[in-house]
């Protein structure tokens, strides 16, 4: 087990390309991190330059207080599983488990010893004697997930590992890995651009965005107090409505709505709403215009327009609904303000 | 998969006509006349010739120089082989490496493959040559009197020498395309789980290029048992001598110099049957060959 440090890490390709801005954060031991952001957002590239796989431009990359800048792959003490799962395809299953053992000295017996354990855990045991090729796509996920936990490492590195996976068995290795970190205990950076993944999984997100870190906070804080309008557009499914408002007399003002007790400058605002703060109400000051319902069974989700501004609501299945207007209410305490023009948030 | 028909059978064999005309031609025909000289024995100006039976074949079996010459075959195509299969594998493995400028280094390195073998002698011929072969300068420091043509082992390792230098970029493009293969995921994984370079290379590298380094070997024996005839024309400048040479330049010498058709067309139809064999190694190897996804 070991705490993670990153300062001011910065990752400039060859080609010139900066793929991370310097980032700093710390990571404490047998945390789960999870690492969320859109494609090309330089997740990878971060979690690759922990593993060693990928220089370090500058800054310095702490394992448990040693800076492990210049320290080879091998003798970070990591374990890795990747988006193809990379096993060896010339190896059986039991090999390729084997291999970082072998390498490291481990004693025959106890390789045989752990490998069966792994087995055991991950319900590969009848496979063992298989190649790679011979295997489903979510038993080359439990490889790669054993061949990552016999070598006890102090740091597990989860580069989006379920997404070559079916949506069911998805979410169940989701739940999987989850319960085995925990078990094992092992601090953990998993990185994917699946927010449901990230929120399901995490005890805290890291929310990047084009090369920089946008929040880093546990998945209720990103999910209810989003650092920017990115983070409260990229969390949750659909995302927060983020809507032009007004700050007038310290009240925010919205088509109709004012809101009281908002102690800000007069002026332009964005303020932002989740969908399931958004509540039926007879007596409510906004009128939403319902021109899609849709149905998910458990909930629904109408979609319509708002003061000419497009707005998702959530309503649970007991609700009664039907297309036009509405009469609704926002939960005051759920709004969120965010600054126009940088889209930071404020409060 | 749909089988697409032919409504006569006489356009699918019109068709295959011009194939089958130029195999024939070009192949069994001259096999088929190999095969029926080795049984007569020519008059020496080519006047007739008297059926012997198998009496060519057991000529060469007695024959001491044919042995010495297939001896020499075998330890020439086994040095060849080897020699041409390791250098290109270790400038791959190098090349795969570079990054910057890989382009032109690669081309550097496959350009010789367009020299064409006669030519590649010639760069032999020069380099080795007597009073001022820039080669026979550097060895001739080492206190050696290189005497290309004269000497056997000199004459020997300088085919050797060329021969693998002519064919060390074919195996270069198929190790380098074969490294490039490999996901570089796998390779990251090897990079995680052993922190030795050369057990990486040995556990993980060379295993996924064996389906390459098989196919190579075959084409690798083939050509040194066969392909290398031009360098060694012209190394040895048409004048055997004592000078070292494979089966396939004794059958010319024979055939050709010595006008002993009977004994040569024997000596092919052995050649013959040791590719079959090669051949037939080969496609028993290759539907067992594990196959990777
Ligand atoms: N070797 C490289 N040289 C130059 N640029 C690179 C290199 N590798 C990645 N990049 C660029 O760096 C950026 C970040 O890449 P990275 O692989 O970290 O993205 P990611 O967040 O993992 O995306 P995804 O979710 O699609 O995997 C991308 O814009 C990519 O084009
Ligand atoms: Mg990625």
């Amino acid at each position: 087990m070991a705490q993670v440090h990153l300062n001011d890490l910065h990752k400039v390709y060859p080609n010139g390309y900066e793929a991370l801005k310097p980032s700093s954060f710390h990571i404490e031991d047998g945390e789960f991190v999870v690492l969320v952001g859109p494609s090309g957002c330089g997740k990878s590239t971060l979690l690759r330059m922990v593993a060693g796989l990928e220089e370090i431009t500058a800054g310095a990359l702490k394992i448990d207080d040693k800076v492990v800048n210049h320290v080879d792959p091998a003798d970070r003490d990591i374990a890795m599983v990747f988006q193809n799962y990379a096993l060896y395809p010339h190896m059986t299953v039991r090999k390729n488990i084997a291999y970082g053992l072998q390498n490291r000295k481990v004693a025959k017996d106890e390789i045989a010893r752990k490998v069966d354990e792994a087995a055991e855990m991950l319900n590969l045991g009848e496979y063992l004697d298989r190649k790679p090729s011979q295997l489903s796509g979510g038993q080359r996920q439990r490889v790669a997930m054993g061949r990552a936990i016999v070598r006890d490492p102090s740091l597990f590195l989860f580069d989006e590992p379920l997404s070559n996976l079916d949506a069911k068995l998805r979410h169940q290795m989701r739940i999987e890995i989850k319960a085995l970190q925990r078990r094992l205990g092992v601090t953990s950076i998993y990185v994917t651009h699946d927010q449901v993944e990230a929120m399901t999984m995490a005890d805290r997100i890291i929310v990047m965005n084009a090369g920089r870190i946008e929040q880093i906070g546990t998945p209720e804080e990103v999910y209810h107090r989003p650092a920017s309008t990115f983070v409260a557009s990229f969390m949750g499914a659909p995302p927060m409505n983020l809507l032009p408002g007004e700050i007038a007399d310290s009240a925010l003002r919205f088509a109709g709505m004012e809101l009281e007790g908002c102690g800000r400058e007069a002026g332009p605002i964005v303020f932002g709403v989740r969908p399931e703060d958004i509540l039926p109400d007879e007596d409510g000051a906004l009128m939403l215009d319902v021109e899609i319902v849709e149905e998910l069974g458990a909930h629904r989700l109408l979609h319509g327009t708002m003061g000419g501004e497009q707005v998702t609501m959530h309503v649970g299945k007991e609700t009664a609904v039907s297309t036009g207007p509405l009469s609704v209410s926002v939960v005051p305490e759920a709004v969120s303000l965010f600054d126009p023009d940088s889209g930071l948030r404020l409060s | 998969m749909k089988r697409a028909g032919f409504a006569t059978k006489w356009l699918p064999i019109l068709l295959l006509v011009p194939q089958l005309t130029i195999i024939a031609v070009f192949f069994y025909w001259p096999a088929a006349h190999a095969v029926q000289s080795s049984f007569y024995l020519q008059d020496p100006f080519g006047f007739g010739s008297s059926f012997v039976g198998f009496d060519n074949y057991s000529d060469l079996m007695d024959n001491r120089e044919y042995r010495r010459i297939a001896w020499f075959t075998v330890i020439f195509t086994v040095l060849v082989t080897f020699f041409s299969l390791a250098i290109a594998l270790l400038l791959a493995v190098k090349a795969d490496k570079v990054i910057r400028g890989a382009k032109s280094y690669r081309t550097l390195i496959m350009w010789v493959y367009a020299v064409a073998p006669p030519v590649a002698g010639f760069i032999g011929l020069i380099l080795f040559n007597q009073s001022w072969g820039p080669l026979t300068r550097l060895i001739g420091q080492f206190g050696h009197q290189f005497t290309l043509g004269v000497n056997y082992t000199d004459t020997a390792f300088a085919m050797v020498l060329v021969s693998v230098w002519k064919q060390v970029p074919v195996n270069f493009i198929f190790f380098l395309s074969g490294l490039q293969s490999i996901p570089k995921s796998v390779r990251e994984a090897a990079l995680i789980d052993n922190r030795s370079a050369s057990g990486r290379f040995w556990d993980v590298t060379f295993p996924l290029l064996a389906p390459t380094g098989f196919f190579l070997l075959i084409i690798n024996i083939t050509y040194a048992l066969f392909d290398t005839f031009g360098v060694i024309d012209t190394l040895v400048k048409g004048e055997p001598g004592n000078n070292p040479m494979t089966l396939v330049y004794k059958v010319y010498v024979d055939g050709f110099r010595g006008n002993d058709l009977g004994g040569s067309s024997a000596q092919s139809v052995i050649l013959m049957i040791l590719v079959l064999a090669l051949t037939v190694f080969q496609f028993r190897m290759l539907e067992r060959r594990i196959h990777y996804t």
